[in-house]
Formats: structure tokens, sequence, C-alpha cells
């Protein structure tokens, strides 16, 4: 197989998965419209209650709006990679999955350029929001969001490959809902996006420690740092690990020797 | 036995060699030492009652699953020793639609031509061709959710047929049409594999389907119990009809027996 054949397909499934993302005008309006309320309305009521302190990378005081802008963010990219693999889901039900799958490129590959095509369908998401935040008065040092490209894309890839490792385990479509609920909330709500870690652990240090073992508060934490031109090594590692395992485990998942797709496609054809 | 081709040695090569193949759910038997061959220029039709195990023998040859026991190879390669490129000679219509109902049709083939390495202005031409050959140029800037069920079938042919496949696996590709559009698919196969020197294998449960030169297999748990061209087959059982021989075959009682 030719490199050329490889590109050729990478970008078939990530044109295909903007056209779908462009056509589906609710879904890009729902993506916004969420942190936006987070933003507007919830950081507004907050920003009197709660003081930020100078905490790194901040160099000075800011308003809660601007703490809260890379939590948000990290939302839009969590409910993608959630979107996207309930997208596989859909996929598998309806058939279309097959017709990726029997194409003779290498599964690796096949579920790399889906991840791929979800993150640059997240990244117009965000960066869609952050041009209304900016007009809202949320200002990021300008070279920010060009520096917080690379993070973004490794966040996005990283909430990606754990939707797609939760879409191998799911059976059907209807209970692909509850399971987005179940992972989205309590890793958004027990993260350093809302509230800095130090407050949280004043506050509670079973949740602290909740936090600390949440891979949401570092994918927050390394697109805060890169916002601000620094790398925040520690979260880099953990979400670059994150990422690995993930991977890995849904390659695993989808390869036809090893995987639970073929179990779970076995017992319903048993049944 | 299956008939040898008169279109000499390349014809005698098959596009599609099942040897051996075993399969098991668990401690139940799908697949019971399944051997046959497709050859090139030749439509082989696939029949079974439910349960027979057709679903799980076309998941076995598109690679979803794994065959632990036994070969199988598409023009001479296995995914055992070529992995996903053993696929390239191959063609599939599922019998579950696979379009992307908010996607148009050009844009469905689009992204399969993709998926096989053709280039765009290569792409467009092919598509144009396999449009035409089943009456549906006209309707390539449509969205497939506009589109009836036997359309969305005539697409799908199209796509399998884009990147010129040698193999073609057809899963009950006219199940739910009618039978003008059902009649126009079956001859359009026909003529193709003739045509192309395409093997087809087409799993149906439509004995009007297969035609008397046909070769046939008859799936019956997980066994193949009859094989060889449809008319000596039913000459073999002493039926009348091809209907017939296969209840003789299968034990059943009627053309219900048989389905996906």
């Amino acid at each position: 197989m030719s490199s050329m054949h490889l590109l050729r397909a990478f970008n078939g499934i990530v044109w295909r998965e903007l056209l779908r993302f462009l056509q589906q005008r609710e879904r890009f309006f729902a993506a916004l419209v969420r942190p936006l309320i987070w933003l507007i309305i919830f950081a507004a009521g907050f920003r009197a209650a709660l003081g930020i302190s100078i905490i790194p990378p901040y160099q000075t005081y800011i308003t809660y709006d601007v703490y809260i802008t890379p939590g948000l963010l990290a939302m839009i990219q969590l409910f993608n990679g959630m979107q996207s693999s309930l997208s596989m889901v859909y996929d598998r039900e309806m058939g279309s999955m097959r017709v990726l799958l029997t194409t003779p490129l290498p599964r690796w590959f096949l579920l790399l350029s889906r991840l791929f095509a979800g993150v640059a369908v997240s990244l117009l998401q965000v960066y869609a929001f952050l041009l209304i935040a900016y007009f809202c008065g949320v200002e990021l040092p300008p070279w920010g969001y060009l520096a917080a490209l690379p993070a973004l894309i490794l966040t996005g890839m990283m909430f990606g490959a754990l939707g797609m490792l939760l879409s191998s385990t799911i059976k059907q479509l209807e209970n692909f809902a509850g399971v987005m609920n179940f992972v989205i909330f309590p890793m958004f709500f027990a993260s350093s996006a809302l509230y800095p870690l130090w407050k949280m652990r004043e506050g509670s240090l079973w949740l602290y420690y909740l936090c600390l073992f949440n891979p949401f508060t570092y994918a927050v934490e390394l697109i805060r740092f890169a916002f601000y031109l620094e790398v925040n090594w520690q979260a880099l590692g953990v979400v670059g690990g994150c990422l690995a395992v993930f991977l890995g485990l849904s390659i695993w998942a989808y390869d036809p020797s090893f995987g639970i797709q073929q179990r779970k496609a076995g017992a319903a054809a048993a049944a | 036995m299956q008939k040898e081709s008169p279109k000499g040695e390349a014809a005698r090569t098959p596009v599609l060699t099942v040897r051996n193949v075993s399969y098991y759910y668990g401690s139940k038997q799908a697949l019971d030492d399944v051997s046959f061959d497709v050859f090139p220029g030749r439509v082989t039709a696939l029949l079974g009652p439910n349960g027979a195990g057709k679903t799980t023998l076309f998941s076995l040859i598109t690679r979803l699953f794994d065959a632990p026991t036994g070969r199988i190879e598409i023009c001479g390669r296995s995914a055992a020793d070529h992995g996903a490129l053993a696929l390239g000679p191959l063609g599939v219509v599922f019998q579950q639609p696979t379009l992307d109902l908010d996607l148009t049709v050009k844009q469905n083939l689009r992204y399969f031509a993709a998926l096989r390495g053709l280039k765009r202005k290569d792409a467009d031409e092919r598509m144009m061709r396999a449009l035409d050959a089943l009456d549906m140029a006209e309707r390539i800037k449509e969205r497939v959710r506009a589109l009836n069920g036997g359309h969305r079938r005539r697409v799908e042919i199209a796509r399998a047929l884009l990147h010129s496949p040698k193999l073609l696996l057809l899963d009950e590709p006219t199940i739910g049409l009618d039978v003008p559009t059902r009649t126009a698919i079956v001859r359009h196969i026909h003529e193709l594999a003739r045509t192309d020197n395409i093997g087809v294998l087409w799993a149906t449960h439509l004995f009007d389907e297969v035609e008397a030169d046909d070769d046939l297999l008859v799936l019956s748990k997980g066994r193949i119990v009859a094989r060889g061209v449809a008319k000596d087959v039913v000459a073999e059982t002493g039926a009348g009809d091809l209907g017939g021989a296969f209840r003789l075959l299968i034990g059943g009682d009627t053309e219900q027996d048989i389905a996906a």
C-alpha cells in the first residue's frame, strides 16, 4: 500500500467527518451554547463571589471567566470526543462502520484517522468559542491562541481515544447517552476546570485527591499553561500517557483477532 | 463439483478460496469445515436457512471476524498473511444499508473512493460510469436520505464496483425491493460478472435470483450440503425446481425457512 493511498484515505475520513459536522448545524450550535452558558451566566455570577489569587501560569490577578476558559475548552473537546464515539456506535449500528473496516487499510490507521477527524471537528468548535468569548471580554495572550493549538490537538486526541474506547464496549446506541453523562460530568466537575486545586483542597481533601487522579485536570492545565506560552510538563506527561493507553486499548478492542468487537458480534449472531 | 469456466487458465484460478473453515461462538459451532471456490466471471449463489452460517461466513471473508481455523484467500492472498491488504480486490454490498444518509450520492462515493486510494479525477470518472450503468447518474447530487430503497441499493452496488473489484460479495442485496428493481439488479450483476470477469458470491433467499448456469452452494447448520451448477444440483435431487431441491437438501418445508 502506498503512502499516497494512506494520505487519500486519511483526507477522505477527515473530510467526511467535517462535512457531517457542518451539515448538522444543531450540533454546532449545541457545542457552542453549552460552554457559553457556563461562561456568560455561571462565570458572571462567580466573578463577584470567587477571587482567583495569582497562581501559575498567571502573572497577575485574573477574572473568573478567564480562569474557567481552558476548562470550558476541555469540556468542548470532551463532549466532542464523546459525540465522535457516539457517531462510531451509530456507524456500527447503521452498518457504515463495515465499509470502513472492510477496506484494505490497517485498523490502527483507520482508528487514528477517525481520531484526527474528531479532533479537527473539535478545533472548529474551540476556536469558534474563543472568538465569541473574545467579544464577551475574555482576552487571552494573543500568541496563546496559536501556542495552545498543539495542546488542544493532544487533549482532543486523548478525549477522542477515551470515547473510542468507550464506544468499543457499548453494545447499543441507546446505552451510550447514559455512559456519556456518567463520564462527562464527573470528569468536568472533579477537576481544576471550575476551581483551582488549592481551593478544592480547602473544601474537601478527598475531592482534591480525586481531581489529582482525573486526566481531565491535566488536560485543562496543559491548555491553560499553553495559552501563556508555557509547558506544564506533568500535564503533558499525563495527557500523553493517557492517550497512549486509551488508544492502545481501542486498537486492541477493534482488532478482529483479539478485540471485544468480535466477541460482541459473535454473541449477537449466536443469539 | 464446481464448474470449470470455459475462459481458460485464468478463469480457473479462483478469486476466492475458502478451505476447511470452522467457527465457534463459545461452544456453539457456526461453521463446520467449509470449503469452496468462487471463480472469475461466475456468479456463485449461497443459499441457506436462518442460522445456517451465511452471515458468519461473510464476516470471516470480509475480515470483520478473524478465522481461527482454516484458510481464506482473496485472489491468492489470505488475511492471515497479508492482513487488511488481502481485502484490496474485494467489493461488498452488505445486507444492512451502509450509506451515509446525510451526504449526497457523490459525497458517499467520493468518500469510498478515497478509502480505496483513488485519485479524485479517476474517482469521478469511475463514479459516473458506475452510476450510469445503474441509471443513477442523474441522482448524483441528491442526498441519500431522499432516495428510495431501490435507488440506495443501486448506489451501494455502484460504490462496491468503484475500485474495479475482482470479487464481489453480495449479502441479500435485493431484500425489500420491488420486483422490477430486483430483476434489474439481478440482470446487471450477472452481466457484470460476464463482461468484467468478476467473481460474485451472492447470498440470497430468493430462488428466482439464481440462474440455471450459476454455481450454487447450499449451506445448512454450518455445513455445505450441496454444491455445483444450479441446474445440476436440481437434477441430482430429482426435484422439479430449485425451491424443491432446496427443501429436499435442508429437510425444511417452505421458502420461509430461508432467510438472512
